[in-house]
């Protein structure tokens, strides 16, 4: 039973997983990528741990995928924060159908 | 072994708390982890919706976004509390910090933008973590 | 059905590496890194699954962390600082 639900979640994760990178194909300038991008990617990269733990139970295994799990949720964030306020310092452009930039106009 | 350990680590928690918090007495209270593990499940709920809303944007043929960097304001006070609000928001449908100023604003990227304004951004963008993260925080 | 995930993660991470080597701008690439290093967790909690070791899942948190100090130092990098700032 857990068996068949850990697998169920990892084939969800890898889904969610595939979504995230089309998107990072698709989508119009580094900060939709980064946004996209990176939601999906936590939330599938998490949903595989997730179901690692389900499927292995409370041992060994099972702690260090939670512990794996924290840790992607608290870094993925950030390291996107630091990206995009990085790439704003560059100087790269948003997309030119964005309908407004308060960060240009109030000054960084 | 595991109780010397434990032991150990109380002792130094007690010894150093003053030293490296500012506010030591806060952790102690059982009624902040009760709203933290709410915090979680809301967190996961609106992780599912950006991800199912991310889904449908990518997977229609036109891609449908409006994108633009909003200004919203937050009234957290603490650190810690701040840094959770900037992450939640990155994790939430749409939503993504890029900057974090000195006296309470987020620079906010948002994929579909439907206020310029700095109230009603806030209320949509802010509102569904800050009453919760206050009951945690502070 | 193992294999069946394998593959998609591994066309996602074909996907990245067409954003790494297309990307206009340096800042695409260092998205595509960023993407690819949380993928490689991914794949590592995979091949625990798939072959029944557990010592797949220390190279998932070493690597996850390796790539989030990586992913900072290139956003330093790339808004013109020292990585001492």
């Amino acid at each position: 039973m857990s068996e068949l639900a850990g697998k169920a979640i990892i084939i969800v994760g890898t889904l969610f997983n595939l979504f995230g990178c089309i998107g990072l194909i698709r989508l119009p300038d580094v900060y939709n990528r980064l946004q996209g991008a990176t939601k999906c990617v936590t939330l599938g990269t998490c949903s595989i741990l997730l179901g690692v733990l389900i499927s292995s139970g409370v041992g060994p295994t099972g702690m260090k995928a939670l512990a794996a799990i924290i840790f992607i949720a608290i870094t993925a964030p950030t390291a996107a924060h630091a990206l995009s306020r990085g790439a704003y310092r560059a100087g790269v452009p948003l997309w030119e159908g964005s309908v407004v930039d308060k960060y240009e106009e109030e000054g960084s | 072994m595991i109780i010397a350990g434990a032991l150990v680590a109380m002792i130094s928690g007690v010894l150093l708390g003053k030293m490296t918090t500012r506010h030591p007495g806060r952790g102690l209270n059982p009624v902040r982890y009760f709203w933290g593990v709410c915090y979680i499940f809301v967190l996961a709920w609106w992780v599912t919706m950006a991800n199912l809303d991310v889904a449908f944007r990518v997977l229609h043929p036109d891609v449908p976004i409006n994108p633009g960097i909003v200004k919203v304001e937050t009234d957290l006070e603490s650190e810690s509390a701040k840094t959770a609000l900037a992450n939640s928001i990155t994790l939430t449908p749409g939503t993504m910090t890029v900057d974090l100023s000195d006296d309470g604003y987020l620079y906010v990227h948002w994929i579909n933008v439907s206020s310029t304004d700095v109230e009603e951004a806030t209320h949509q963008v802010v509102g569904r973590f800050e009453p919760i993260l206050r009951r945690i925080f502070e | 059905m193992i294999y069946f995930a394998l593959s998609l993660l591994t066309l996602s991470g074909f996907l990245c590496l067409y954003r790494i080597g297309s990307g206009p701008t340096p800042a695409d690439r260092m998205v595509g890194i960023d993407i690819l290093g949380i993928l490689v967790v991914g794949f590592c909690a995979l091949f625990a699954v798939f072959t029944g070791r557990g010592f797949y899942l220390n190279i998932a948190l070493a690597w996850g962390l390796l790539s989030f100090i990586g992913t900072t130092a290139l956003a330093k990098h790339l808004e013109g600082k020292k990585f001492d700032e």
